[in-house]
């Protein structure tokens, strides 16, 4: 789960990690309010989307007086902004961060991450910040440094100090990046981050180190232990229908493409839109039912699918182990008399009571294209749609 | 034969009085499975289909001599589990539970470095040696005894593949589901080792998807160590970059861990890839023909 860089500043504040004092902004007088309430020279007006990339994209822009704080939040809330992150038809801006100016001295990268390969929390640090760490990475990978963490104590201080030393920070700034990153680990692991990104950490004419920018995600699977960071969740930046399958325990992922896909199982769910991409076709969605969905879940499903207009047909592929194939196809049926089904149908059913399940699509007098394989199913819906 | 488990593999099950439990120790049971316990905290000295229940994994343990735990306690609870399966020594822990959050995961982990435990999962189908014994949720009659290894982050892929391989006449020994989280247990190459050592495995397939860089480390190690021919398959090609893809480990992010990458260092190391999961079986056939092994492992 994603949240917002002035929400990912004030949780962070909490921690103790130093951020550039700021308020979050819904208009354009609340804006101008909050400058005034800053009443610093400079102040930064920044747009809030979930994406990276907003300066080259017009969303951020240093005002030097109270007029310009007004100008350009008039000119960037309501903006749909474009970025790499955004896709091509951007993000409106709903929200503005207005923060003090800073006297920057040097730009420096900080972010902590899974690693999977050793299974452990690792701080990644570099003097090369503001730019994207993937570039770094590719370009001048001896400029990035990494501290693997031991869960039994932490990211200890001599860590950190390292990580300073290699990041070059002045000397007369080392206890303070310290802090700085201890602050930072303590607050990834109470809050079960993914990942926190500190591009740019900078160090400042008046001898500070703070977080100019500020990126947290969160693992999903410990939301349930984090009721303040689900409060946090902006139903603005994510899709409708991801919504509206996260009430059913659905996976389900939008994409661009015209053929609905309704599979059981991750792996199998992936592989169905590969198959369908092969075969000539477009993926509209990737959808999970799960291990043990009820036919009321598949119902609800289905009706999440061809709520997308751009659905021209569905491919229901179904490999029952846990999932029995006859509540698959009591959902289907239920559902398509529920909405009505005007679009080709093809259902591909293996496994436990596939007997069953035949029979009762089969009965249902619905207009029903099985297929023997996944193969067969993916060809026959892509033929469907053309 | 087959890796890790057979029919002497005495199992206790973790959570037996939940529902999803209970339906899995009926279907296990039927399958052959050796369940000798259960354990549920303050339900000791119940029944579950006819297997007693403890309160502790150690009480299970010292009562049943069981080896092997498997286990369906919810998520927020699942971590504790596997750590009391791995304080009570058994050799083997199979979590099936998915949701785990990751950084339990990561204190799992370092919990279990130097003890004697091996974790399989979580977020896994478990693993099944073919008409010996079946500790998870995998629907068993689809497996057959042959001479075929199955290795998988997802479940419904391996039983497509398995599903395959039977149909086509070419049965299995074991088939193993390492689970689709970032963090898990027994990895690819672990897998790989054990099927590389079990004489009656001929040859292998290995199943991947999008994340991490799990399958380029094992395709690596197959270059250098595997005896036996390994078919592959990478599951999320078209899948959009910085979506998780169901499993919490099948994101692509930073512009690591994408299908084409994965396809092509495991070509580059000798492994067969399938075009599409549609093929895996088909696929080793082919090798299995091409290196005169297609006789012995058509075995039904």
């Amino acid at each position: 789960m994603n949240i917002h860089e002035y929400q990912a500043k004030e949780l962070l504040r909490e921690f103790g990690v130093k951020v550039p004092r700021g308020y979050v902004a819904y208009t354009v007088d609340e804006a101008v309010e909050a400058a005034e309430k800053l009443g610093t020279d400079v102040n930064v007006v920044k747009a809030q989307i979930h994406a990276g990339g907003r300066g080259k994209a017009g969303g951020v822009k240093v005002a030097k007086n109270m007029d310009e704080v007004r100008t350009y939040a008039d000119e960037i809330l309501g903006k749909v902004l474009v970025t790499a992150q955004t896709g091509p038809e951007g993000k409106e801006v709903k929200r503005l961060l207005i923060e003090e100016g800073c006297d920057i001295q040097k730009e420096y990268y900080i972010g902590i991450v899974l690693d999977r390969a050793s299974s452990r929390v690792v701080m990644m640090g570099s003097e090369e910040g503001g730019t994207e760490i993937e570039e770094v990475a590719e370009e001048t990978p001896e400029k990035i440094f990494y501290e693997v963490v031991d869960p039994v104590v932490g990211l200890m201080p001599f860590q950190a100090r390292r990580m300073a030393f290699n990041m070059n920070i002045p000397h007369d700034l080392i206890n303070k990046a310290v802090g700085f990153m201890t602050s930072l680990y303590e607050a990834f692991v109470a809050k079960d981050c993914s990942i926190a990104e500190i591009n740019p950490l900078v160090t400042t004419g008046d001898g500070d180190v703070l977080a100019l920018d500020a990126k947290l995600n969160f693992d999903e699977n410990a939301l349930y232990r984090q009721p303040e960071v689900q409060e946090l969740r902006d139903l603005d930046e994510e899709d409708e229908k991801e919504i509206e399958a996260s009430k059913y325990d659905l996976s389900y992922v939008s994409l661009d493409g015209n053929i609905g896909c309704m599979v059981n199982g991750a792996g199998l769910a992936m592989s169905t839109m590969d198959i369908i991409k092969y075969y000539g076709g477009e993926p509209a969605n990737f959808l999970d039912v799960g291990g043990g969905a009820t036919a009321e879940k598949v119902t609800e499903a289905f009706k999440i699918i061809l709520s997308d207009e751009n659905v021209k047909g569905i491919f229901v592929n179904i490999f029952g182990g846990i999932m029995k194939c006859d509540v698959i196809a009591e959902g289907v049926v239920a559902a398509t008399k529920e909405v009505g089904l005007q679009i080709p149908l093809v259902v591909r059913l293996e496994g436990t009571n596939v007997d069953l399940g035949k029979k009762i699509l089969n009965e249902s007098g619905l207009n029903i294209t099985p297929a023997s394989s996944m193969a067969d199913g993916a060809e026959r819906i892509v033929s469907l749609v053309k | 034969m087959g890796v890790f488990v057979n029919k002497d593999t005495k199992v206790i099950v973790q959570g037996i009085t939940g529902g999803t439990a209970r339906f899995h120790t009926k279907q296990m049971l039927e399958y052959g499975t050796k369940i000798v316990g259960g354990t549920s905290p303050k339900k000791g000295g119940s029944e579950v289909e006819g297997v007693p229940v403890f309160d502790t994994v150690q009480e299970a343990v010292e009562a049943t001599g069981a080896n092997a735990s498997v286990i369906y306690v919810p998520a927020p609870f699942a971590a504790d589990a596997i750590i009391e399966a791995t304080d009570a020594e058994l050799d083997l822990v199979i979590c099936i539970t998915e949701h785990i959050p990751v950084l339990d995961m990561v204190k799992v982990k370092r919990y279990m470095e130097g003890k004697k435990t091996r974790l399989i999962g979580p977020n896994c189908p478990g693993v099944i040696t073919a008409d010996e014994t079946k500790i998870g949720i995998m629907p068993g009659y689809i497996h057959k005894k042959g001479h075929i290894g199955v290795v998988s982050r997802s479940g419904t892929l391996t039983y497509e593949a398995v599903h395959q391989l039977t149909q086509a006449g070419y049965g299995q020994t074991s088939a193993v589901g390492i689970g689709g989280d970032p963090v898990n247990g027994t990895d690819f190459i672990d897998v790989l080792d054990a099927f590389n050592q079990d004489p009656e495995t001929e040859a292998v397939i290995m199943i991947g998807e999008i994340g991490g860089t799990a399958e380029e480390e094992a395709a690596e190690w197959v270059r250098n160590n595997m005896t036996k021919p390994v078919v592959g398959f990478i599951g999320g090609a078209t899948a959009p970059p910085g979506k998780r893809m169901g499993h919490a480990g099948a994101i692509i992010s930073g512009g690591k861990g994408t299908a084409a990458e994965k396809t092509r260092v495991m070509r580059e190391c000798g492994i067969t890839v399938a075009d599409t999961p549609a093929v895996m079986g088909e696929t080793m056939i082919k090798v299995l023909q091409e290196k005169g092994l297609a006789e012995k492992c058509k075995t039904l």
